[in-house]
C-alpha cells in the first residue's frame, strides 16, 4: 500500500519499513524548537530528572533551536527575567541554534528556521508553537506541541506515542487573479473545511498552482493549516524547495525529496480552482468565518497590521509598499508593520519599502510576534476594529476582548489602510 | 459527581481560556489566577474559591483550539475542574493528558449550567435531566501517559529504563 509524504517521513523516523494512518510511532526528532516558552520547557525538563540521580542534559544540543520572538525586546521585568533564565540555560549547555534579540539574526521563529537552513525536506520538526505547521512548506513533517511534551523530547529525543495522522489531499489549480494570493487561498480552504475540519489530520498540498508558488506563499498555506485544526500542512519538496534552500538558506549538502507514492491513501481529496477566487476576509471571532471582501467592504478600521509569521515576508511587504506608494494612511487609522525577521527587515530597508511605509504614515516595528497575539504593543481599545495579515482573530486576540479582528492578505490590508475602511484592492488599490 | 459551572459554545480558543497577555506567567502554580480571565464573573468565582474541585466545564466542539500554550491546560488543572466537551483540539488534548487534567470527550453531551453530571467509564450521566451520553475513549496511544500520572512521570520512567539498559 502506498504512503503519503507524512507516512513516509514517520516510517523512516520511527525505523519502520512502512506505516499507515493511526499507527502509533515514536519518531526521532530532527529539530526541536521553542521560543520564550523555553522558560517552561526548562522548568519541566528539570522536573523530569528530579530524584533520578541522572544529569538533566538534553539528548542532542545540535537539534535544539530557541528563538526569542513573542515579547521582544522585553515589555517588562517578568519577560526580561524569563529571557535571562533561558540565556543562562543556553550558555550552560552550549545551544548553537539560539537567536537572541538581535538586529542581524533575530526574528520570528517560523521565519528564522527556514532562513537559516534548519529545516529540510523529510525531517521531523517539532515546536512549542501551534504555527510550527509552517515548516511543512519545505517538505518537513512539522507540528506544534506544549512545553511539557518538549521537555520529554529534550530528554528522550523522540516524540512519544504519535498517532500517524490521516491525510487530506488538497489539489489547487488555476492562476491567481491580480491582488489575490496564497493568503486568500488558505482563508478560503479554512472556511470550507471549518476550524476543526482537519483536526488530527495533515493537509498535503498539490496541483499546478502550488508547484508555481514561491516558498514564501507555501509558508502561508502551511502556517495557517492549523487554523483548520490540522496537525500539519505539507508541500512535497520540488525544484522550488531546493532553490530556496540553496539560495536563501545557504544549504550546501545533498537535499533529499520525500514524495508521496502514486497509490498513497488519502482520507479525502479537496479540489480548488483559484482562477476566480476573490480576496477573502476572516471575520470576527473565528478564522473559519470567511467571506469575500465585498461582503464586508466599508467596515471602518482603526488599526491595520501587516506582519507576523504568516505575512511578514519580503513579497508581502513589497505588495503593501506598491499599493501605498504616493498615498497616505487614512486619518483615524493606524498602520503597523512588523517584518518577520531581521533579514527581511534589512532587505525591506534596502529595497526602500520601509521608507515608503513611513512616508505614508505607517509605524515600522521590529520583527516579532507581539501585536498578533496581544502580548507586546499594538493592543486595541474598547470597541476598536483591526484588519491584520496575521493568523488568528479570536475574541481578545489582539489584547482586548472588547475589540474585533479581521484577517486578510497584505494587498487588502494596504488598500484598506489608505481608505480607512475594509477595501477590495482590485478596485481601491492599484 | 460535579456541577456544571460553565457552559461554552464551540471553538473555544486557548486565548479565551488563558489570554495571551498573561503568557509571561508560565508555572502551573501561578497560572490558575488567569483562568478564563476575560469571563470576569467566572474568574472572580474561581479566585474566591467559590467553585469546588470536580466542578464541570461543558463545551461544544473543538474546545481548546488555537495556540499551543500549555497554560490553558494548567490553569484549569490548577482549579481541579473537569472538562466535558463534544470534541477537543489536538494540541490542547495532548497538553491536558500530559498534565493530568481530567477531560472527557462526549460527542452528544447536553447540559446546562447548574446541572449535576456523573462521569463514569464510557458515559456521562446528566442527573438533572436524567439523560445519559456515551463518551469517546481518549487516544489509546496516550494511555501509558495517563496511567503513569502524566508526561513528566512517564518520561522519568523512560529515562530510568534507558539508563538501566546502558
Amino acid at each position: 500500500m502506498g504512503m503519503t509524504v507524512v507516512e513516509k517521513i514517520l516510517a523512516r523516523a520511527a525505523g519502520r519499513p512502512a506505516v499507515k494512518a493511526m499507527d502509533v510511532v515514536e519518531p526521532r526528532v530532527d529539530l526541536a524548537m521553542s521560543h520564550e516558552n523555553a522558560t517552561l520547557v526548562i522548568n519541566q525538563f528539570k522536573e523530569i530528572y528530579e530524584g533520578t540521580g541522572r544529569e538533566a542534559k538534553p539528548w542532542d544540543l545540535s537539534r535544539i533551536a530557541i528563538i526569542f520572538d513573542h515579547r521582544v525586546p522585553a515589555e517588562g521585568p517578568k519577560t526580561a527575567s524569563n529571557h535571562k533564565l533561558v540565556r543562562g540555560f543556553v550558555a550552560q549547555h552550549g545551544i548553537a541554534k539560539f537567536h537572541d534579540i538581535r538586529g542581524d539574526r533575530g526574528g520570528i521563529c517560523h521565519q528564522v528556521l527556514p532562513e537559516f537552513g534548519y529545516v529540510r525536506p523529510g525531517s521531523v520538526v517539532i515546536g512549542t508553537d501551534s504555527h510550527t505547521t509552517s515548516h511543512g512548506a519545505l517538505g518537513a513533517f512539522s507540528f506544534g506541541i506544549g512545553a511539557t511534551e518538549m521537555a520529554s523530547i529534550w530528554a528522550l529525543g523522540v516524540a512519544l506515542n504519535i498517532e500517524v495522522p490521516p491525510t487530506i489531499k488538497i489539489v489547487v489549480k488555476g492562476s491567481f487573479p491580480k491582488h489575490v494570493g496564497p493568503k486568500d487561498l488558505i482563508l478560503h480552504i479554512i472556511g470550507k473545511l471549518t476550524a476543526q475540519g482537519a483536526n488530527f489530520r495533515v493537509l498535503e498540498f498539490h496541483g499546478e498552482t502550488i508547484r508555481k508558488m514561491s516558498t514564501s506563499g507555501r509558508l502561508v498555506l502551511c502556517n495557517m493549516s492549523v487554523e483548520a485544526g490540522a496537525t500539519s500542512g505539507i508541500v512535497p519538496a520540488d525544484d522550488e524547495t531546493e532553490s530556496y534552500l540553496r539560495e536563501e538558506a545557504g544549504v550546501t549538502e545533498k537535499i533529499e525529496r520525500v514524495l508521496p507514492d502514486a497509490d498513497a491513501v488519502y482520507e479525502r481529496v479537496v479540489e480548488i480552482d483559484v482562477s476566480k477566487l476573490e480576496p477573502q476576509i476572516a471575520c470576527p471571532h473565528t478564522v473559519d468565518n470567511v467571506k469575500p471582501v465585498g461582503e464586508v467592504a466599508g467596515t471602518a478600521v482603526n488599526q491595520v497590521v501587516i506582519g507576523s509569521c504568516t505575512n511578514g515576508r519580503l513579497d508581502d511587504l513589497a505588495t503593501a509598499a506598491a499599493i501605498l506608494k504616493g498615498r497616505k494612511v487614512a486619518d483615524g487609522t493606524r498602520m503597523l508593520v512588523f517584518p518577520a525577521s531581521a533579514r527581511i527587515y534589512s532587505q525591506a530597508l534596502e529595497a526602500g519599502y520601509l521608507a515608503e511605509f513611513m512616508r505614508a504614515g505607517a509605524v515600522v516595528m521590529n520583527p516579532g510576534c507581539g501585536p498578533c497575539l496581544g502580548v507586546h504593543q499594538g493592543a486595541l481599545g474598547d470597541g476598536e476594529v483591526a484588519l491584520a495579515t496575521t493568523n488568528r482573530n479570536f475574541k481578545g486576540r489582539m489584547g482586548n476582548p472588547k475589540s474585533a479582528v479581521y484577517l486578510c492578505s497584505p494587498a487588502v490590508a494596504a488598500a484598506s489602510a489608505v481608505a480607512g475602511v475594509i477595501t477590495d484592492p482590485r478596485t481601491g488599490g492599484r | 459527581m460535579g456541577k456544571v459551572v460553565l457552559k461554552l459554545g464551540k471553538d473555544i480558543s486557548t486565548d479565551d481560556i488563558y489570554p495571551g497577555r498573561f503568557m509571561a506567567t508560565v508555572l502551573p502554580t501561578e497560572t490558575p489566577q488567569f483562568c478564563f480571565f476575560d469571563r470576569t464573573e467566572f474568574n472572580a468565582a474561581l479566585k474566591a474559591k467559590a467553585v469546588p474541585p470536580g466542578s464541570v466545564i461543558v463545551a461544544d466542539e473543538n474546545f481548546g483550539c488555537g495556540s499551543s500554550r500549555e497554560q490553558a491546560a494548567s490553569t484549569i488543572r490548577g482549579h481541579e475542574l473537569v472538562v466535558v466537551a463534544r470534541s477537543i483540539a489536538r494540541i490542547f488534548l495532548q497538553n491536558a493528558i500530559n498534565l493530568g487534567l481530567n477531560i472527557v470527550i462526549c460527542p452528544a453531551i447536553e447540559a446546562e449550567e447548574g446541572d449535576e453530571l456523573e462521569v463514569a467509564p464510557g458515559r456521562v450521566r446528566n442527573l438533572t435531566s436524567g439523560k445519559e451520553f456515551a463518551t469517546e475513549p481518549l487516544p489509546p496511544a496516550r494511555q501509558a501517559i495517563i496511567d503513569a500520572g502524566g508526561l513528566i512521570a512517564y518520561t522519568r520512567k523512560r529515562v530510568l529504563e534507558s539508563a538501566a539498559h546502558k
